[in-house]
C-alpha cells in the first residue's frame, strides 16, 4: 500500500514536472575550446527541485555544458562560451556578475572525490567561512553538522570530525564533497559523474542522497550509467558530437525516445 | 560489427609452436646490467665522498685544539705604568710592554740567563705574538690586577702548536725547521711542568682574520656569513615566492611569460661569478653602497638565489593536484583565496626545501663574493650589516692561501665546520618538511 501510493506521489510529481518553473535557462549555448568547437547552439533548461541527468558518449559536450552553468570553464583560458544562460532570470555571462558569488549559488561536485586535505571539519565549514555565513563557532558547528546529515555522512563520522578528510573511504570522501557543496547552502548543485570512482554500494548511498536533495536543491548530474540516469532524474537530456540530441522527461526517454540516436545509445548500439 | 570479429576470429591461426621465451634470457640480463651500474654508480658515489670527509676531518681535527703555555705573569707596575699616570691617562693602559711582561715570565720559568740575548728572543718566540693584547686586555678590564701575580694561559705560537701535535717533521736538520733543538727541549720541560698543553680551540669559533694562525678563527666570518644569510632568506623568500605564483597562477600564458621562463631557467645556471659583477657595477658602483659589507654580498646572493627558489616555487606549484584548486573554485573561493588557502599551504614542502637548498648554496659562495671585495682582512666583528665582513667560504679560500702549517688544519677545519652547518640547515628543512606534511 505505502510503496503504491509513494508511487503515485512520483507519477504526481511527474505529471506536473511541465509546470514546473525553470531555475535555469540556457539559450544557443556553444563552447570553444581556442579554435575547436565542443558545443553548438545548446538550447537546454533545467526545472527547479528537479534532477536533470545529461547523458551522451565521452566527448559529446555534457561535461563542458555543466561547466558552463557555474562558469567553471573561465579558468580554462583557451575556453570561450557564447550564447546566453540565466539563473532565475539573470544572466550568469554578464559582466557585472561576481564570479565568486554565481558559484557560492551554483555548487559543485567532482567526477574523483576531491576532499581538502584538512579536517572533515574544516572541509565543510571553508565555504561557509569564505562567504561569511556564519559568525561564531556554534553556527559553524550547526552548519557542519547540517551539512554532513543533508550528505548522510554524520553519523559516520561525528566522532572524527578533526580527522583527516582524506582518510575516509572513496564513497565516503565523495558524499563530503557533497556536503561542502550543500554547506553554502546553494540553490543548484551541479554533479559531475559523482560516482564513476565508486563501487555500488557507494553509489547508491549516493543515489539515494541525490533523491533527498532534490527537495531543497535543483540537480544537474553528468552520469554516464544509463541506469543511474533513470533511477535518479525526471529529466533527462542527451548529447552527442556537442550538440543536444533530446531532452525530455526521464521516464519517456528510456522508454519510447523521440529521436533515433537517443535509441540506439540508450539500447548500447553506439558509445 | 559481430560479423566483423567473428570473420577475424576465424581466420586468426595461432603459429603451430608459439615460443614465448625468445629474448627471454637477454632482457633478464639487461636488467641485471642495469642495476649492476646503477649499484656501481652509488658505491663510486660513496667513495668520494668518505674520501673527501676523510681527508677534511684527518687533516682538520686537530684544528679544534690549541696549545697553551700556562705562565705566572707577574703584572709589574714598572713594567706596566712606571710613571703611575694611569688614573689620569687610562691610554697609557694601552700601549704598555706588555711582551716584557712574558719575556720575564717566560726567562723565569725556564731558568735562562737573561743577559743571553739569543736564547731569550727564541724563548719569547714559543709564545703567540697576540699575548699582547690578551695581557692588555686582562689590565684593561681589571686595573687593580696590577702588582700581583696571576697564571695566564697564553697561546703558543703556530709553530710550537704544530710540533706539539707532531706535525713538524724532527728528524729533518735542525736549520731548515722553524722551531729549533732548543725549543723542544724546553717545551719538553714545560709540558712536564704542566705548563704547555692542548686544550679545546675555542678561538677558531670566536676569533677573526689574523696572519697567526694561532689567533685566527672563523667567528667574525661566521658572522658575515649569518647577516648575509638572513638577507639572502628576507628578500629571495617573498620575491621569489610571489613571482613564481604571479607567473603560475596569474600571467596570461603567451610570448612575454615564456621568454620571462626561459630567463629564469637560464639565470639558474649563470656562472656565479657573473653575479658577483653584476653587484658590482649596480650596487657598488652605481649605487655607492659601501665594499666588503654583508648588504651587498647579501643582494648578490639573493640575485644568485632566486631563479632556484622560483623554479622550485613553480615545481612546487604545479604539483598541486588540480581537483584542489577546482574544488575551492566551486565552492566560490577567489582566486587569491584558493592559492593563499589551499595551494601554497600544500606547496609549501617544496618552496622550503628549495629555499633552502638555495640557501646552503648562497651560503658556501665564494667567486661573487671575491668580486665585490669581501676577501678582506676582518678583524672586528661587524655591528652591523653595512660594515666591512667577509663570509665562512671566503676565509678558507684566504686560508687555503697560507703558508703556515698551522693554517692547513684550520683550513680543513673551518670546511668542516662550513659542512655541519650545511647538514644543519639540510637537517631543518627535513624537519619542516615532515611538520607541514603531517599537518596536511
Amino acid at each position: 500500500m505505502n510503496m503504491m501510493s509513494e508511487a503515485a506521489v512520483e507519477k504526481a510529481l511527474d505529471q506536473k514536472m511541465n509546470t514546473v518553473p525553470l531555475k535555469m535557462i540556457g539559450k544557443d549555448v556553444s563552447v570553444y575550446y581556442g579554435e575547436k568547437r565542443a558545443l553548438y547552439d545548446v538550447n537546454l533548461d533545467v526545472r527547479e527541485n528537479t534532477v536533470t541527468a545529461l547523458i551522451g558518449p565521452s566527448g559529446c559536450g555534457k561535461s563542458t555544458f555543466l561547466r558552463t552553468l557555474n562558469r567553471m570553464n573561465d579558468t580554462i583560458d583557451s575556453c570561450r562560451v557564447t550564447g546566453k544562460i540565466t539563473l532565475d532570470g539573470g544572466d550568469i555571462y554578464d559582466p557585472n556578475i561576481d564570479v565568486v558569488e554565481l558559484r557560492a549559488r551554483v555548487g559543485m561536485v567532482f567526477q574523483k572525490p576531491n576532499p581538502f586535505p584538512k579536517s572533515i571539519y574544516e572541509n565543510v565549514t571553508y565555504g561557509p567561512k569564505i562567504h561569511g555565513l556564519a559568525r561564531t563557532k556554534a553556527d559553524l558547528d550547526q552548519i557542519v553538522e547540517q551539512s554532513l546529515q543533508k550528505a548522510g555522512l554524520w553519523n559516520e563520522v561525528k566522532d572524527r570530525l578533526h580527522e583527516s578528510g582524506t582518510g575516509l573511504s572513496g564513497g565516503q570522501q565523495q558524499r563530503l564533497c557533497i556536503a561542502r557543496a550543500v554547506a553554502v547552502s546553494p540553490e543548484v548543485i551541479l554533479m559531475d559523474e559523482p560516482c564513476s570512482a565508486l563501487d555500488p554500494i557507494a553509489t547508491a548511498k549516493v543515489e539515494e542522497l541525490i533523491h533527498e536533495l532534490r527537495t531543497n536543491f535543483t540537480i544537474v548530474i553528468v552520469t554516464h550509467s544509463m541506469q543511474q540516469a533513470a533511477r535518479v532524474s525526471q529529466r533527462t537530456a542527451m548529447f552527442h558530437l556537442g550538440n543536444l540530441v533530446e531532452e525530455n522527461d526521464t521516464d519517456k526517454m528510456f522508454t519510447n525516445p523521440d529521436d533515433q540516436r537517443t535509441q540506439d545509445y540508450i539500447m548500447g548500439r553506439f558509445g | 560489427m559481430t560479423d566483423v570479429t567473428s570473420s577475424v576470429q576465424s581466420t586468426f591461426q595461432r603459429p603451430a609452436q608459439a615460443r614465448r621465451d625468445i629474448g627471454i634470457k637477454k632482457r633478464y640480463a639487461a636488467e641485471r646490467r642495469f642495476q649492476a651500474y646503477g649499484f656501481t654508480a652509488i658505491l663510486i658515489g660513496l667513495f668520494f665522498l668518505f674520501v673527501l670527509l676523510w681527508t677534511v676531518v684527518s687533516k682538520g681535527y686537530t684544528a679544534f685544539q690549541q696549545t697553551t703555555i700556562t705562565l705566572p705573569i707577574e703584572f709589574s707596575e714598572k713594567i706596566i705604568d712606571p710613571k703611575n699616570e694611569r688614573a689620569t691617562n687610562p691610554a697609557k693602559l694601552m700601549s704598555a710592554n706588555y711582551p716584557l711582561l712574558v719575556r720575564d715570565a717566560l726567562v723565569k720559568a725556564l731558568a735562562i740567563d737573561p743577559a743571553d740575548k739569543a736564547q731569550v728572543k727564541k724563548a719569547t718566540e714559543m709564545v703567540s705574538a697576540s699575548a699582547r693584547t690578551q695581557l692588555r686586555d686582562i689590565v684593561v678590564a681589571n686595573p687593580a690586577i696590577i702588582g700581583t701575580t696571576a697564571n695566564v694561559s697564553l697561546l703558543a705560537e703556530g709553530n710550537i702548536d704544530s710540533a706539539n701535535k707532531g706535525q713538524i717533521d724532527l728528524t729533518v736538520a735542525e736549520a731548515n725547521r722553524k722551531v729549533n733543538d732548543q725549543q723542544i727541549k724546553w717545551m719538553g720541560t714545560l709540558s712536564e711542568s704542566g705548563a704547555l698543553a692542548k686544550q679545546f680551540n675555542t678561538g677558531l669559533f670566536t676569533y677573526g682574520a689574523s696572519s697567526r694562525p694561532e689567533a685566527a678563527g672563523i667567528g667574525v666570518a661566521a658572522l658575515g656569513s649569518f647577516y648575509m644569510m638572513l638577507i639572502v632568506l628576507v628578500l629571495a623568500l617573498p620575491i621569489g615566492v610571489c613571482a613564481s605564483i604571479y607567473l603560475e597562477e596569474f600571467a596570461p600564458k603567451n610570448r612575454l611569460t615564456d621568454l620571462i621562463e626561459v630567463n629564469i631557467n637560464n639565470l639558474a645556471a649563470v656562472p656565479s661569478i657573473v653575479y658577483g659583477l653584476l653587484g658590482l657595477s649596480i650596487f657598488i658602483n652605481f649605487a655607492g653602497m659601501p665594499r666588503s659589507a654583508a648588504l651587498v654580498g647579501g643582494l648578490v646572493l639573493t640575485l644568485m638565489t632566486l631563479p632556484t627558489i622560483i623554479i622550485a616555487t613553480r615545481a612546487a606549484l604545479k604539483a598541486v593536484p588540480p581537483s584542489i584548486r577546482s574544488a575551492a573554485l566551486g565552492l566560490g573561493a577567489s582566486k587569491m583565496q584558493t592559492i593563499f588557502h589551499h595551494v601554497l599551504p600544500l606547496a609549501m614542502p617544496g618552496v622550503l626545501t628549495g629555499t633552502i637548498i638555495g640557501l646552503a648554496h648562497a651560503l658556501g659562495e665564494t667567486a661573487p663574493l671575491l668580486l665585490i671585495g669581501m676577501v678582506a682582512f676582518v678583524v672586528d666583528y661587524p655591528g652591523s650589516p653595512m660594515e666591512p665582513s667577509t663570509a665562512l667560504p671566503v676565509q678558507i679560500y684566504m686560508w687555503a692561501n697560507e703558508a703556515e702549517r698551522a693554517f692547513v688544519e684550520r683550513t680543513s677545519g673551518a670546511i668542516m665546520i662550513l659542512l655541519i652547518f650545511l647538514v644543519v640547515m639540510n637537517l631543518g628543512a627535513i624537519l619542516l618538511r615532515r611538520r607541514f606534511e603531517r599537518r596536511w
